[in-house]
């Protein structure tokens, strides 16, 4: 995370490379030294790494415990991973895990993540899956390091190893407590020169076993996150303050409306700007650049270039999105799902119900507009970056433009959140490309407009369901159907369908197929249908309408249509939501890996901790005066972490506001590496599904996107924030069989039940449903008054 | 081009630059800061908020010639190596996440503190209203505040103290 630690492992390879001749023995130590003379200069110590540094950059090996950790002469320990951490706190928890099975103490280790030279290749971050998957190699090959060690130890104690214990990173006889030698006596400094196995990075192992958790002393603690001080006292050196010398800037043009055709530029409109340098285009892809950024700014505003429209509008105006959505025609559809005969059962059911669900596309909108720094000295491409995905960038890179791969690389250093945005990091490609055209290095980053209108987005949906009631008010059958604007879902930093390979026409014949997604179903339904579809829009590429992973990248979606229905559902059977649901979840039969039984125990805690739950079906009352209150619960989840939500709004009659007042969330990921950090992702993964239920969305005419910045797309604001936010991490394995709670990802669960939990709960309050997201207070205003005439 | 005197955090700097440039750039680019951030370059979301006579600005809307009086950034808050109550109210709640926005959350709060020590809870939630987080830290940024305002509240401990009985 923090530049600054990247020194000790980029030096020592530097040194390496100055100095093959250097000892694989003792050019640690060496570099040791080298470490301290430059660290004590006051020269930002990325810049130090750039001219540090020319290539080339061979991967890492992940078969080489030192890839992976160093011990120093003062028994610290430096631990390389290849993630990234977007604020989740993943670097803190990675450092637990590691910190563990080495069996050193917490504040004397460091972390380093995500560069493409510096770090081995475990894929940058996404899917939830850095906890749930990535950490056990590192726990493994920091278990290996340990007993490496202990074999070490036990050489230079003359003592078995059976009769050794750690703390500390010392190792010490039970017997002889005189007898202790620690772990920079036995390596610091020095290589391990241990080679690992592993068909693949996340299969990476030695021959030591992983601990049990009743042996972890650093996991479940509550250690706060090393990233977090130097975010609030300015001292960070992020991506976007890389400087280097000789650098421009450049800002993208982009075409007024999508599938414009560039006829021509008129670079006199802005030759006369101080510091200009040069207009550059390809294709439809157009940059100016200019010395200083602010040059940069004001050229690409003032650019003359004549486009001409495409010949079709390239999609319908998103208020006609959802009529379109439904009367295209599918350009795909899934097998569908099926299990027992829905179509008798809805023919003896008492009572059917059928609603429609609509979600637009929303966008990622970071706060930090995309942004890239590439560099070209020395014959290579060094990219200064915050994408999620790094290794796929250098891949990426290189192939666009026609480059050995180790003669780029890409330094991660922080940026803003990573929800998917940079999966595929469509600026990296343009900065590496407007680099390599000028021969200098070149600074990127995007405007406001841009980024709200150009960054990929969420899959819009229309849904269908049919729900039919027995005569107890029990669910006998379910038919789910979704369509989803997914056509054409772009792939992690592939150089034919990142943005700047669209506009300048590079890319493939067919466009990916995408997929609607379904509702993963833990209820008990006995006869259930599950069908999906994909509509496309007249125009594929050079779109604004990219649709692309953004956090969980269905989840929301569907959870909205599907968790709604079934408080439709419960509400029709005179039930109260929270029994109906645990009834369903007990008609279960699915327990592979105790899903339904932690499912159970997230439903029943949540309840429990809303403290005062009282057992009635919604909605609730009608309560006098303007302030209409409601309760609203939902129960998804995501791979095997399982969660629920309720929400407390507010809602006003006579504006249509909606306030989520309170939340509360009961959360199972199984063994909770850091519980306050896990906390803070849970809390926040919740109030961006309040942003997305409340304010978010992509609006367009039929030719551009014209939600472009904060006014035109809000987004949830601080006076819109809960009074009160209660989580509960349940972390139950039923299974007494199973010592070890496997660790589960956190990152996207909690975010996506927040959707249908919120419209749950404005139908408590008011006996309203919405089944069109966001509930901005028009579209609420309007569905109120609709609803009393 | 011209000569712009400019004092950032107590330091006196001349800058030879256009005087139009919006301030953010010259802080940003010419004197090597890296609190204040580009988010919007409109003015809408508080990322390259500093301190100008006790009222929080945007700096991306300011030119460089309008600039009159001392410039306080992020980075000048801290006093003798000491953070600034709010830098520390904003690590024990351990309040950021990409932590981008936050150089305008806590710029933010520092103005509003410094003409209303003691905010109601609605005042605080009215005086950061501006400031985006798309990360969606806003309850941990108010509950630091209120750290600030009120000294850290026994609830917190308890939390955390709920947080050691969690662990393995």
């Amino acid at each position: 995370m923090n530049t600054k630690f990247q020194f000790p492992k980029a030096l020592e390879d530097a040194l390496r490379r100055i100095n093959p001749s250097t000892s694989r023995r003792n050019f640690l130590a060496s570099s040791g030294a080298l470490v301290l003379s430059l660290g004590i200069g006051s020269v930002p110590g990325a810049r130090v790494l750039a001219q540090a540094l020319d290539g080339p950059y061979p991967d890492p090996d992940f078969l080489q415990l030192d890839t992976w950790i160093i011990i120093h002469p003062d028994n610290t320990a430096t631990f390389f991973v290849g993630k990234t951490d977007g604020g989740q706190g993943t670097g803190t928890a990675f450092r637990q895990m590691m910190c563990d099975e080495l069996d050193m103490a917490y504040e004397q280790t460091r972390l380093v993540m995500g560069s493409s030279d510096t770090t081995p290749d475990q894929g940058g971050s996404g899917g939830s899956d850095a906890i749930e998957t990535d950490g056990w190699p590192m726990r493994r090959v920091a278990a290996e390091a340990r007993r490496v060690l202990l074999e070490l130890g036990a050489e230079r104690l003359k003592t078995p190893v059976t009769e050794l214990t750690v703390s500390n990173g010392i190792i010490s006889s039970l017997k002889d407590a005189t007898k202790s030698v620690n772990y920079a006596e036995l390596v610091g400094g020095q290589r391990f020169d241990v080679t690992l196995t592993g068909r693949n990075v996340n299969a990476t192992t030695g021959t030591a076993a992983v601990k049990p958790v009743k042996e972890m002393r650093v996991i479940g603690k509550p250690i706060q996150r090393y990233d977090i001080p130097a975010k609030v006292d300015g001292s960070l050196t992020w991506a976007v303050d890389m400087k280097v010398p000789g650098m421009l800037h450049a800002r993208n043009v982009r075409p007024p409306v999508a599938g414009a055709s560039l006829r021509s530029i008129d670079e006199t409109s802005v030759a006369s700007i101080a510091g200009f340098v040069q207009v550059v285009s390809r294709g439809n892809y157009v940059a100016v650049v200019c010395e200083r950024e602010e040059q940069a700014i004001q050229a690409a505003q003032q650019l003359k270039a004549e486009w001409i429209p495409p010949a079709q509008a390239p999609f319908p105006a998103s208020n006609d999105l959802f009529n379109y959505i439904r009367s295209a025609i599918p350009t795909s559809s899934s097998d569908p799902r099926l299990t027992g005969d829905p179509t008798a059962a809805f023919t003896s059911a008492v009572q059917v119900l059928e609603a429609e669900y609509d979600m637009p596309f929303q966008g990622h909108t970071a706060i930090g507009p995309a942004f890239a720094l590439a560099d070209p000295s020395n014959n290579q491409m060094t990219i200064y970056s915050n994408d999620m995905k790094s290794y796929g960038l250098r891949n990426g890179v290189a192939q666009f433009l026609d480059l050995p791969r180790d003669r780029v690389r890409v330094v991660y250093m922080d940026g803003p959140q990573v929800y998917g945005r940079t999966a595929s990091d469509d600026v990296g490609f343009e900065a590496a490309f407007l680099a390599n055209e000028l021969g200098r290095p070149v600074r990127v980053q995007w405007m406001r407009h841009e980024e709200t209108a150009w960054d990929t987005k969420g899959p819009a949906y229309a849904f269908k369901l049919r729900g039919g009631l027995d005569t107890n008010g029990t669910l006998v059958a379910l038919e789910y159907e979704a369509r989803a604007i997914d056509y054409n879902h772009i792939g992690y930093n592939e150089p034919d369908t990142v943005l700047i390979a669209q506009l300048m026409g590079r890319r493939p014949e067919r466009t990916a197929a995408g997929a609607a997604a379904m509702p993963s179903v833990m209820y008990g339904i006995p006869n259930l249908l599950l069908a999906g579809h994909v509509v496309s829009l007249p125009m594929a590429w050079e779109t604004p309408l990219r649709t692309g992973n953004l956090r969980d990248p269905d989840g929301p979606q569907v959870t909205f249509a599907f968790e709604g229905f079934i408080d439709e559902l419960a509400a029709a059977a005179g039930r109260d939501p929270a029994e109906f649901r645990l009834e369903l979840l007990e008609a279960s039969l699915e327990d592979d890996t105790f899903r339904r039984a932690r499912s159970l125990a997230v439903l029943r805690s949540a309840v429990e901790a809303y403290g005062g739950w009282d057992n009635r079906p919604a909605p609730k009352p009608q309560q006098p005066g303007p302030i209409q209150s409601g309760r609203g619960i939902a129960y998804t989840s995501r791979s095997n972490t399982v969660v629920a939500v309720i929400a407390d709004v507010e809602v006003n009659r006579d504006t249509g506001h909606v306030w989520v007042k309170r939340l509360v969330c009961a959360h199972d990921c199984g063994l909770a590496i850091n519980p306050m950090g896990l906390k803070h992702t849970v809390e926040c993964g919740m109030l961006h599904g309040i942003s997305r239920a409340l304010w978010e969305e992509v609006q367009f005419d039929n030719e551009k996107v014209t939600s472009v910045d904060w006014v035109s797309h809000p987004s949830l604001r601080h006076s819109d924030t809960p009074e009160a936010i209660d989580i509960v991490l349940v972390n139950g394995d039923p299974n007494p069989d199973r010592p070890d709670l496997p660790h589960y990802g956190a990152g996207e669960t909690s975010h996506k039940p927040l959707i249908a939990a919120v419209a749950n709960a404005i139908y408590d309050a008011t006996g309203v449903r919405l089944r069109r997201a966001p509930f901005r207070k028009e579209r609420v205003l309007e569905a109120l008054q609709t609803a009393r005439t | 081009m011209s000569v712009v005197s400019l004092n950032v955090n107590g330091a006196v700097h001349e800058v030879d630059i256009d005087p139009s440039t919006p301030l953010l750039y010259v802080l940003r680019n010419d004197l090597g800061l890296r609190g204040p951030r580009f988010g919007c370059g409109l003015g809408q979301c508080g990322s390259c908020t500093v301190i100008i006579g006790g009222v929080a600005v945007r700096s991306c809307q300011l030119p460089v010639v309008a600039v009159s009086g001392e410039v306080t950034t992020l980075e000048g808050l801290a006093q003798n190596g000491i953070l600034h109550p709010l830098q520390q109210a904003w690590i024990d709640e351990q309040v950021p996440q990409c932590g981008y926005c936050q150089n305008g959350q806590i710029m933010t709060a520092k103005a509003l503190l410094d003409r209303n020590s003691k905010p109601t809870d609605a005042e605080i939630r009215e005086g950061m209203e501006g400031a985006l987080c798309r990360c969606m830290t806003y309850f941990r940024i108010q509950a630091a505040i209120k750290r600030v305002v009120n000294g850290p509240e026994l609830v917190q401990e308890k939390d955390q103290q709920n947080d050691l009985e969690a662990a393995v």
